[in-house]
């Protein structure tokens, strides 16, 4: 459905899209109740093999192309989990299972960037700066997205509206716009040098200007100063120890994930945070059921699944994309591994999602319908996606989106329905 | 809000102001000159140290740069070479490397709890003798643009240390891939690479066989390699020479796999040849013997030929040397190196057939590189901040564990680059909030003598002890529980002043002036100033 024809109908209700019944925020405004939405994006750097995650276990051609790291169909030994009939879910995602039946998770498969480049790292690029084909874009769509986000309740947003995890800000948080960073693992939440008065006074002063490093300093402090505050003494969550079985988080990634979430549920202020796990590159001996890359999706469910868990009634708000520069060839190459390729499947996480389905046009494995003959086509432009999040999610207007995405044109007036009414 | 950086213009012109207005230190005699001189040793080096300035003012910056481009003429300090000598797995062949790692390996399988410590035992151990060759060489080698390219290339040709195999073979890597040849012939530099298990392992070529191929061995880790791999091919012309825009195709990269078919190394080093120190082998089985077309031409079969003529014809192409020049007129000069810049760069490679010492000869004596614009105009990594910390605060050092810890919080572990296009030198990559706090958090740590970077190397609680003395209650009760030994005396503001006059600007050295003596060290290092180069 074109949105112009959304916007019509709903300019002729004069109501919005509200959602209408016992969560519905009829007394707030849209700009207010916006500004309480939450936005996680996880980016899979490296090229996750969305044919594993999403599996298309009907189609024969799947299983003609993998002699040895096809899953198997739903009720076999290590087969996958069946999602609508047609596609399954790899195993070691099960922690995830919970939430697609309950219609929190979704798949927009055969989706990604129209750039046809199979190098990581410009593809990359193209898909946090949302620019394919553009290399000079300074600054990156989360960055922009912040810029055109409406002020939070009380006025000015600080420093921690949008925070990354890890010691390096990627390429999608660059630009004008100021983004904390908080370390990974239980760095985030040490006391530093700049902890003691007489240390804080003594570089306060040397970084009064308005210069870059100077506005990297004070976010610095102002978001070290929030974690504290926030996390320090926290006890783990009761509801994250259960969904653990009381064992203790099993990756750098979960760990990470539960933390954030304990950030965000706390920390009102916190309303886009971005998260990249890396590993995915499995040229080699990346196994079925068990082996390399099952070793990598599992953390990653149980991460995804401590952070949906985490967040509490904050998760009903959030959406979580979990998105991977490109896909991987249909055909396993000759050391049981796959190599680069084109269409993947992006993840759509969170209360307001339309779950419980696998969106997009399937185009199939048939050897006629591959990209150059080797790769998932792509039907569906992660702009896309990501467009339909921002409005329907954040509240964002025509021209703002223009702004985020500014050179999809038409693309981002398409609409898919991945989240709810 | 909006960013308003400070311009490469407003800096120089603080730095004046702060020069002329400002007596907190005996300013230099000359001013100018010493700008130069710092310059020279912040870019063809990891920053001023005590004695190298003084070596530089005494013989003049192009008689430095000349001698920075000849280092087989430089002995290194007999000290330093003690302390290299004392690293014994930085001595071992290919062969023993993967010896013992298999050795490490079956005795983790069969062996429970025992052969698990014997493995991490020795992952430990190669990991930190070859950090500790690769930074004490950073800090005190006279050497040091020969060091600043070790790092370059590493980058360029980078292998990740936490795959498998590359544990135990990443410090052969480069001694034996990379520091031979960074400043020679780029030719031979990417042969080296090409051949050698580290990178055949990183990115999988190894296994690369050709299409349809049966492995006949029963077992064994290349039982499973039956077929094409196009992993190296792609990123050898992607990243290791002609760059991403450099004109080649999907099917370019699907005969350059072709044609490096076979190209592997014995992972059981069971062919003994004494002679050769290289695990290398090309496996004439695995080749896929039809003919190739590739950039538009035609190849005829002719076995591990195919390849190195491949080499040949990559390391001498035009979009090569762009991609090379980018590269090193971005690390030498600028972020967005200017473009007559570039250009000159790669006419320079074309035309000396790829000699990286006449390149970089050509561009430190550009107008570019020495244009005062330039100064101060990069943000260090976190590699550079670290090791340029140390030489300008003049700590002897015995143990790099602290560093070690201090680049993995900043976000650049030691070898610890995950993706073959290894780590960036862009502010862009490396500025963000938290790193401020992390350098400053070092700085102080640093600045007051605390790290114990005395302390033996051998002693295993050095990790902890580096725990306990970059935690911010240091300075009261915890540092008094280092043994004076481990620990180094606080730091010398006013040489550290001396030293580094010309970049400090007139608000550092104001907020230095003004704070208490015992954090001005600290200051110094953790200022804008310190943080570019």
């Amino acid at each position: 459905m074109l949105r112009r024809h959304v916007l019509q109908s709903a300019a002729a209700f004069g109501a919005g899209w509200l959602p209408v019944g016992p969560r519905a925020w009829a007394a707030v405004g849209a700009t207010a109740r916006a500004a309480q939405r939450r936005l996680v994006v996880v980016f899979l750097r490296g090229a996750v093999d969305g044919l594993s995650v999403v599996v298309p276990y009907s189609e024969p051609a799947y299983y003609r192309a993998r002699s040895s790291i096809a899953l198997g169909r739903p009720g076999a030994d290590g087969g996958v989990l069946d999602l609508d009939g047609r596609f399954g879910l790899h195993p070691a995602l099960a922690s995830l299972l919970p939430a697609w039946q309950s219609g929190r998770l979704a798949f927009v498969h055969a989706s990604g960037s129209p750039d046809t480049t199979r190098s990581h790292f410009d593809a990359q690029d193209y898909m946090e700066s949302a620019t394919p084909g553009r290399k000079a874009t300074p600054d990156g769509w989360l960055n922009r997205l912040l810029g055109v986000l409406p002020p939070p309740p009380g006025g000015r947003a600080g420093p921690t509206r949008a925070v990354s995890v890890g010691p390096v800000l990627p390429r999608i948080c660059a630009g004008r716009q100021p983004v904390a960073n908080i370390a990974s693992g239980s760095g985030a939440t040490k006391p530093t040098a700049l902890d003691r008065p007489r240390v804080a006074d003594a570089f306060d002063a040397l970084y009064a200007g308005d210069d870059k490093m100077a506005q990297a300093y004070r976010a610095s402090q102002q978001a070290h100063r929030e974690m504290i505050d926030t996390l320090r003494g926290d006890a783990p969550d009761p509801d994250m120890q259960a969904a653990n079985n009381g064992a203790s988080l099993p990756s750098g990634f979960a760990d990470d994930a539960a933390r954030l979430a304990r950030l965000m549920r706390n920390d009102a202020r916190v309303q886009l945070a971005f998260m990249a796990v890396g590993g995915w590159d499995t040229h080699a001996n990346q196994g079925a059921a068990s082996g390399a890359l099952a070793g990598r999706l599992q953390p990653l469910g149980q991460g995804l699944a401590a952070l949906a868990t985490g967040l509490g009634p904050v998760f009903d708000e959030t959406t979580v994309i979990v998105m991977s520069e490109f896909g991987r060839t249909v055909h396993q190459n000759g050391n049981g591994g796959t190599d680069h390729g084109h269409g993947n499947a992006m993840w759509l996480l969170g209360g307001r999602v339309a779950g419980g389905q696998v969106h997009g046009r399937w185009p199939g494995l048939d050897a006629s319908a591959l990209y150059e003959g080797r790769d998932l086509a792509i039907t569906t432009d992660f702009r896309q996606v990501l467009a339909e999040v921002c409005e329907r999610h954040l509240d964002l207007r025509d021209a703002q989106l223009a702004e985020v995405f500014p050179d999809a044109g038409a693309i981002v007036a398409q609409r898919l329905g991945v989240l709810r009414a | 809000m909006t960013i308003l950086p400070l311009g490469k213009r407003t800096r120089r012109w603080i730095a004046a102001l702060g020069l002329a207005a400002c007596g907190v230190s005996a300013a230099p005699a000359e001013p100018a000159a010493d700008a130069v001189a710092v310059h020279v040793l912040n870019r063809l080096g990891y920053g001023p140290a005590p004695g190298e300035l003084d070596h530089v003012r005494q013989i003049g910056v192009d008689r430095y740069i000349e001698e920075q481009l000849h280092p087989e003429r430089m002995p290194l300090p007999a000290s330093l070479q003690r302390q290299l000598d004392a690293l014994g797995s930085t001595r071992l062949s290919q062969r023993d490397l993967i010896e013992q790692y298999r050795h490490a390996a079956q005795a983790a399988r069969n062996d429970g709890e025992q052969g698990r410590a014997e493995r991490r035992a020795l992952d430990q151990r190669i990991a930190l003798e070859s950090g500790q060759a690769r930074l004490l060489r950073a800090i005190r080698s006279p050497r040091q643009l020969q060091e600043v390219m070790v790092e370059f290339w590493f980058n360029h040709f980078n292998v990740y240390r936490g795959k498998g195999l590359d544990r135990v073979l990443i410090e052969n890597y480069e001694r034996e891939a990379i520091r031979p040849y960074a400043m020679g012939r780029f030719r031979d530099l990417l042969g080296a690479t090409a051949h050698h298990p580290a990178m055949l392992f990183y990115l999988d070529n190894w296994l690369s066989s050709a299409p349809g191929y049966q492995a006949t061995r029963a077992g064994g880790p290349l039982a499973k390699a039956n077929g094409l791999n196009e992993n190296y091919a792609r990123e050898l012309m992607e990243l290791h020479t002609l760059g991403v825009d450099g004109g080649y195709t999907q099917r370019d990269v699907t005969e350059l796999a072709r044609i490096l078919t076979g190209w592997t190394f014995d992972p059981r080093a069971r062919r003994v040849d004494a002679a050769s120190a290289s695990a290398f082998a090309f496996d004439a089985r695995r080749h896929d013997p039809g003919d190739k077309a590739w950039l538009g031409q035609h190849v005829a079969a002719r076995a591990a030929a195919e390849g190195e003529w491949a080499l040949d014809v990559l390391a001498a192409h035009p979009a090569t040397a762009h991609h090379l020049a980018y590269e090193l007129a971005q690390a030498f000069v600028d972020d967005a190196p200017p473009p007559a810049l570039v250009d000159r760069l790669a006419r320079r490679f074309l035309d000396t057939d790829g000699s990286i010492a006449a390149v970089l000869k050509t561009l430190f004596d550009s107008a570019e590189f020495r244009d005062p614009g330039a100064r101060g105009a990069k943000f260090k990594t976190p590699y550079q901040y670290v090791v340029s910390s140390v030489r300008a605060a003049d700590l002897p050092v015995a143990n790099v564990r602290p560093l070690l810890a201090t680049l993995t919080q900043l976000g650049m572990p030691l070898y610890g680059c995950q993706t073959p296009d290894g780590y960036h030198n862009t502010e862009q990559a490396w500025l963000n909030p938290d790193a401020m706090t992390r350098r400053i958090h070092f700085a102080t740590a640093l600045a007051s003598g605390r790290l114990p970077l005395a302390r033996p190397m051998d002693d295993a609680d050095v990790g902890a002890a580096a725990d306990t003395a970059m935690s911010p209650d240091a300075d009261n009760g915890a540092a008094a529980r280092l043994p004076a030994a481990w620990a180094s005396a606080p730091v010398d503001v006013d040489a550290m002043l001396a030293l580094l006059g010309p970049t400090l600007s007139a608000r550092t050295r104001a907020a230095v002036a003004h704070a208490e003596p015992s954090l001005r060290a600290a200051l110094v290092l953790g200022s804008p100033d310190f943080m570019h180069h």
